[in-house]
């Protein structure tokens, strides 16, 4: 008996649950813009990605109620791809033939990015990639907020060498085996020849994903730091592999002033995780602190922290590269009268959006952003302490300059050239 | 060494205390402080690269104060306050900051964090700082202080320091300290002005092998263009030749190293594989949610933590020993109530056990998920967990690791004798071996299956506390371990826990031995090959149970 009334209320909840999304659909109304949202909620990949899907849901509602745009409400449709890349096509599919969305906000991972890239062009939507990532790539139906290579790598290793980060001669590039960590070292490798850093003074290593036992290495990288050339550690080691890597340097007592690690996976929220002490003095680079001190990161503070009603929950940089991309699409569509995909893109250019650290980002015709950068030297709280900034924005570059067969090519979407890897422009200059 | 004087000027006796070396400076002078006050300002305006500079300037002084604003500016406790650009010294104190004022001492009220703003510091501010406030402090009373300060001679290199180094070598009894001022002696004479004194640095730096004064020898053999940066080619000779008996000592040392990688990551693994080696090595059920258990003892870690965290900080220390026991409760707990709720209706369908526990699985994960969020939680470490032994070789043995092995045997010696001597673990190998002879002699099979289904996921839990001290606190946590530890139990052969020992030790030896050599990446595929050609060779693993049992 008492088994059989369990099952019913497992039923009646069933039931209730359908009528709720039936409810729903019947809910949505006909004069709504549809924002999809396509970031992992399960797997991996949730760690990073469900706070993305969470400051998209506060900034459409902070739209909404400014009235939305173009008059009509925007309605997000939120997608889970679970960390699954292939799930990442089939949901972007879902998300532009079935719920016919104007615009996509997502992805993390490139190998996510490079699943639904073929997507995106064959069914002509528009997404926004909010992640630092390895460059070489210019689609046309992509607009790239987070960091190219040269918004992040190259000046992070500039500060290495210079006088204020210890003059460095020696660079370990430690990262997770994948694309990303193997095409920025490509360019990190020939950027520090270029640099008059032999071969021999580089260390190149990858670890697989999630690397627990970090021992052999931090052993190598401190036997490789003994050979009197002050050295410095690049790392990017992906999401959850660095906490045991920092307790490791930690544990073995190679501390910042000697061997800094330079992270660009490692952000607000990844240390709000763990015991930030053996972090501290590790540098990181990226386009946006939760620390910087202006009047809109204040606001930005402020809002995402009554959206989440969690006073403790960090900004990042994605988080901001969010920001700066969900207000460029609306002034797009507000300049262009439509949600149409091709009107919008080419309203984007040149988008002019104030960045949460001052200064303004510009959305450049190779779908990539001028923005600051910044380095950061990680605190006891989790937070960062800014030692150094770029005078001024740092335009995207798709290409790399220091791959020989990238640096010939061009990203450009406007006439003449309307591509995003050509050695020569499209159509004939007038 | 005079006495120490309380000076009226400090209101803070436990400053004081730690700063008696300050009295072998100048006596006060109402000059210096005055420049000092300019100075302290102009410290905290002054762009990053000019700091250092401005600090050399407030050294010069010799005013007493020198020493603790400086220890506030590597503290990261100097502040420049908003309303009036004037930098104090920040304390943590209820309510946000209690401001001091840097020369004078006196307190300046408490105030919210927004309204200061920190004083920039980089790695190399703080480390050239610590370099010279290492003449400041070098005969502090506190161990720990002299340790810092001979750090900081060993960076400065500074040659005057000399005899006052002498003094402080003559004197010291820590053997850290001693050590470290040894080093910083080697480290000054080495750059030296004459060449035979460089020569008596050399000599100094021949008996050890620590990678500091493998630096320093490597530095005297490079060349800055064409120029050799040590001049005199008998010290470049002696450096060359201390460094090549050096490497030869060490290559032992660092095979010790390696062994020892090897066995803690094969503690890791047999801790993680103990558990299957009950559910699926004794019992015969595929239980792919045994990862999961070992995450559920992690975050009972981090809720025990958290409790103590709130309750009573002060015994955050013993966290750790009250976690073990209630990880190992919710886990078997969990475990008994998948035993008895689902997978007892599937014995003897392997492929259907395989899939209702992976599914059980994915439950847990989102479970935890939806309860503790997706990011990481933060375990701590109690103190006697951190940092390393540091041998005279040059090698270091971390604690934590240390640890781990030691209890990873304590959990095997343990379940052995469950196993061996207790009227449970009877009950539980005669119906492993024979479940209807077992039954026919009145053992509740039914019952004893539930029990070792709670004591394997029980082992897994207490597995989580410590994979909590070296891994990630995070819903995946369970599944990283999951192939590992199948890997570990099939490779020592089913139904052993001595089999599950080897296996784990020899699997973790030969990783760490390859990984050196091939990478991480490659290291592990190469492991993975050799398990496949061996159970080619030998299905049953290692170590094969013979017997009824298995032929059924």
């Amino acid at each position: 008996m008492g088994k059989l009334t369990k099952w019913k209320g497992a039923l009646a909840a069933a039931a209730l649950g359908v009528a709720a999304m039936a409810g729903t659909g019947a809910a949505q109304a006909q004069d709504t813009i549809k924002v999809g949202v396509l970031h992992s909620l399960s797997g991996t990949m949730a760690i990073s990605e469900t706070t993305l899907k969470d400051v998209m849901l506060m900034l459409i509602e902070d739209q909404n109620k400014k009235g939305g745009v173009l008059g009509k409400k925007l309605e997000p449709v939120v997608v889970d791809p679970a960390s699954d890349w292939p799930l990442f096509a089939e949901k972007a599919r879902e998300l532009i033939s079935k719920e016919g969305v104007a615009v996509t906000f997502g992805c993390w991972t490139s190998v996510s990015r490079k699943s639904v890239l073929p997507v995106f062009e064959e069914l002509n939507g528009m997404l926004f990639y909010p992640v630092q990532y390895e460059g070489e790539e210019s689609s046309r139906n992509v607009f790239y907020t987070g960091a190219a290579p040269n918004q992040q790598a190259i000046p992070a290793v500039d500060y290495l060498l210079g006088a204020e980060g210890g003059e460095a001669k020696r660079i370990v590039l430690l990262g997770t085996d994948y694309v990303y960590p193997r095409t920025t070292n490509k360019i990190l490798r020939s950027y520090l020849n270029a640099k008059g850093i032999a071969d021999a003074d580089i260390m190149e290593n990858y670890t697989p994903f999630g690397h627990s036992d970090w021992q052999t290495i931090v052993a190598q990288v401190k036997e490789f730091a003994s050979q009197g050339k002050k050295t410095a550690v690049v790392s990017t080691i992906n999401g959850d592999a660095n906490v045991p890597f920092y307790k490791e340097l930690a544990n073995q007592g190679i501390k910042a002033e000697d061997i800094p690690v330079v992270a660009f996976s490692v952000g607000e929220e990844e240390l709000a995780g763990l015991d930030t002490g053996p972090l501290v003095g590790h540098l990181a680079a990226w386009n946006y602190f939760m620390s910087v001190d202006t009047p809109e990161n204040a606001e930005f503070i402020k809002t995402w922290h009554a959206f989440i009603k969690d006073e403790k929950r960090v900004t990042n940089d994605p988080m901001e590269a969010h920001y700066i991309g969900f207000k460029m699409w609306v002034q797009a569509v507000e300049q262009a009268g439509t949600t149409d995909v091709d009107a919008v893109r080419q309203a984007m250019y040149g988008q002019k959006v104030k960045n949460l650290t001052g200064g303004t980002a510009v959305m450049n015709t190779n779908h990539h952003l001028s923005k600051p950068v910044l380095i950061g030297e990680i605190l006891e709280d989790g937070q960062f302490e800014i030692v150094s900034a770029t005078d001024d924005v740092v335009v995207g570059d798709a290409w790399s300059d220091f791959i020989p067969e990238s640096a010939k090519l061009t990203a450009d979407w406007t006439y003449p050239w309307v591509c995003g890897n050509c050695e020569k422009p499209r159509f004939a200059a007038q | 060494m005079p006495a120490c004087r309380r000076s009226g000027r400090f209101r803070f006796g436990f400053l004081m205390v730690l700063f008696t070396a300050m009295a072998l400076l100048a006596p006060i002078a109402v000059q210096a402080a005055e420049d000092l006050e300019s100075l302290v300002a102009e410290l905290g305006a002054a762009p990053l690269p000019k700091k250092d500079e401005v600090v050399q300037r407030m050294i010069a002084t010799g005013a007493p104060e020198v020493v603790t604003i400086l220890e506030a500016l590597v503290e990261r406790d100097l502040y420049t306050r908003k309303s009036d650009e004037k930098v104090v010294i920040g304390r943590k104190a209820s309510g946000g900051l209690m401001l001091l004022d840097p020369v004078t001492g006196e307190e300046l009220g408490v105030v919210g964090s927004r309204d200061v703003s920190r004083v920039t510091t980089n790695n190399s501010l703080r480390s050239s700082v610590k370099a010279s406030m290492g003449a400041l402090t070098l005969m502090s009373p506190d161990p720990q202080r002299r340790l810092e300060a001979a750090d900081g001679l060993l960076k400065s290199s500074d040659q005057t320091m000399l005899p006052l180094l002498e003094q402080a070598l003559a004197k010291e009894q820590d053997a850290a300290v001693l050590n470290a001022l040894q080093l910083a002696e080697a480290s000054i004479k080495l750059q030296s002005e004459s060449a035979e004194v460089r020569l008596s640095g050399v000599q100094a730096l021949s008996d050890r092998t620590d990678p500091e004064s493998r630096v320093m020898l490597s530095r005297l053999l490079l060349k800055d263009g064409d120029v050799w940066r040590e001049p005199d080619e008998n010290v470049r000779g002696a450096a060359e030749e201390t460094l090549a008996s050096m490497e030869s000592r060490l290559r032992m040392w660092r095979t010790v190293e390696h062994l020892y990688q090897g066995i803690s990551l094969g503690s890791v693994l047999l801790l993680a594989a103990m558990g299957l080696a009950i559910t699926f090595g004794v019992m015969g059920v595929i239980n792919m949610a045994h990862g999961e258990m070992v995450m559920l003892g992690a975050y009972t870690t981090f809720v025990i933590q958290e409790g103590f965290r709130s309750a009573a900080p002060e015994l955050f220390g013993w966290s750790l020993a009250v976690a073990l026991p209630a990880a190992f409760l919710v886990s078997a707990l969990v475990g008994v109530a998948m035993e008895r709720g689902c997978i007892r209706f599937l014995y003897g369908r392997p492929l259907e056990t395989l899939l209702a526990t992976w599914g059980i699985s994915l439950i847990l994960q989102q479970t935890v998920r939806s309860i503790f969020g997706p990011t990481n939680r933060e375990v701590g470490s109690p103190e006697w967990m951190q940092g390393a032994m540091e041998s005279v070789a040059g090698i270091t043995l971390t604690y934590n690791r240390l640890y781990i092995i030691l209890f990873s045997f304590c959990v095997l010696c343990a379940v052995l004798l469950v196993l061996k001597k207790t009227a449970f673990g009877l009950q539980m190998r005669a119906v492993t071996q024979n479940r209807e002879m077992a039954r026919a002699m009145g053992i509740p099979t039914g019952r004893v299956d539930a029990m070792t289904f709670g004591l394997g996921s029980g082992i897994a839990g207490i597995a989580g506390v410590a994979l909590s001290q070296i891994d990630n606190v995070s819903p995946n946590l369970g599944q990283a371990y999951i192939v590992d530890s199948f890997m570990v139990v099939v490779f020592g052969g089913v139904g052993n826990l001595w089999g599950a020992f080897a296996g784990a030790m020899s699997l973790g030896v030969v990783n760490k031995l390859l990984e050196p050599w091939a990478g991480a990446v490659l290291g592990k595929i190469l492991v993975l090959v050799a398990i496949i050609l061996f159970i080619q060779k030998r299905p049953r693993g290692l170590f094969a149970l013979r017997g009824r049992a298995v032929e059924s």
